[in-house]
């Protein structure tokens, strides 16, 4: 397993990025915390041996998916006032939220924590989690799922343009 | 020192119940997908652990698909929060009741 003084850092990388998500005024430094949120996470992947998950998570989620987010806000929210000024509908949602993930954060931590985990590891060969064996497994056992994965992205693509590809008038 | 596999479980928990906390507090739409994507990160992290547990590459592949799943899901996701913006000038979560009566 993975040495302490990699899973310190990038566990609290991941736990700042979460909480500058939930603190955060302004969008854009919202964006910036997902990001440091998937650095960690991208690191915490390469500890597993999980090679080419973590070059997605880089490519994927820390490239493609915040840029979008950053195209949307650059668009739409930029230089508009952060939109929870006032206390909002509901009474008490600030207080309850915090209320209720607080507890299930400290219940499900408990539970990780406590557990009785696993004590060994499988052993695993040289090129686990490389492309080439990750693309062999992908390709071989999970054809189906493989194939499935094109079809949501489809599915996505033809959605898109349809909610925001229509023209007015 | 190694970090025992209950750590990875633990912090997994953690991320998941902070992006749960996201969802519940804030009320601007944007801040709600990012915390949903780091509630899809954390479940990412738990498949991968597991996988390294037990050797074999069925949880890469799951979290592959989690990926993709995502980013289709923040795809569709802005484009509907852009809808909002066109149609009213703030998108308060608590404002947005097109679909009542």
């Amino acid at each position: 397993m993975s040495s302490l003084y990699v899973f310190i850092p990038a566990g609290l990388l991941c736990i700042l990025g979460a909480l500058g998500v939930i603190l955060a005024k302004q969008p854009v430094h919202q964006v910036l915390s997902t990001v440091l949120n998937f650095i960690g996470l991208a690191v915490l992947f390469l500890s597993l041996s999980g090679e080419f998950m973590a070059v997605i998570q880089m490519i994927v989620y820390g490239g493609a998916v915040m840029i979008l987010f950053l195209f949307v806000i650059a668009l739409l929210t930029a230089r508009k006032d952060p939109i929870e000024r006032d206390s909002g509908h509901l009474p008490g949602q600030r207080v309850a939220g915090w209320a209720f993930g607080g507890a299930v954060l400290a219940m499900l931590t408990l539970i990780g924590v406590v557990g009785k985990g696993p004590t060994k590891l499988a052993d695993i060969p040289a090129d686990f989690g490389t492309v080439a064996h990750f693309g062999h497994e992908l390709l071989t056992t999970h054809l189906l799922a493989f194939e499935l994965t094109a079809f949501v992205l489809m599915v996505a693509v033809i959605g898109v343009v349809i909610l925001v590809g229509r023209q007015k008038g | 020192m190694l970090a025992s596999m209950n750590l990875y479980v633990a912090l997994a928990a953690v991320l998941f119940a902070l992006g749960g906390i996201g969802v519940l507090v804030r009320r601007s739409p944007l801040a709600i997908l990012m915390s949903v994507e780091i509630m899809w990160n954390a479940a990412n992290l738990l498949f991968l652990t597991f996988a390294r547990v037990h050797g074999n590459l069925d949880g890469h592949v799951m979290a592959f698909l989690v990926i993709t799943v995502a980013a289709a899901e923040v795809a569709i996701g802005l484009a509907i929060i852009v809808l909002l913006f066109r149609k009213k000038d703030s998108a308060d979560v608590d404002q947005v009741a097109e679909l009542k009566n």
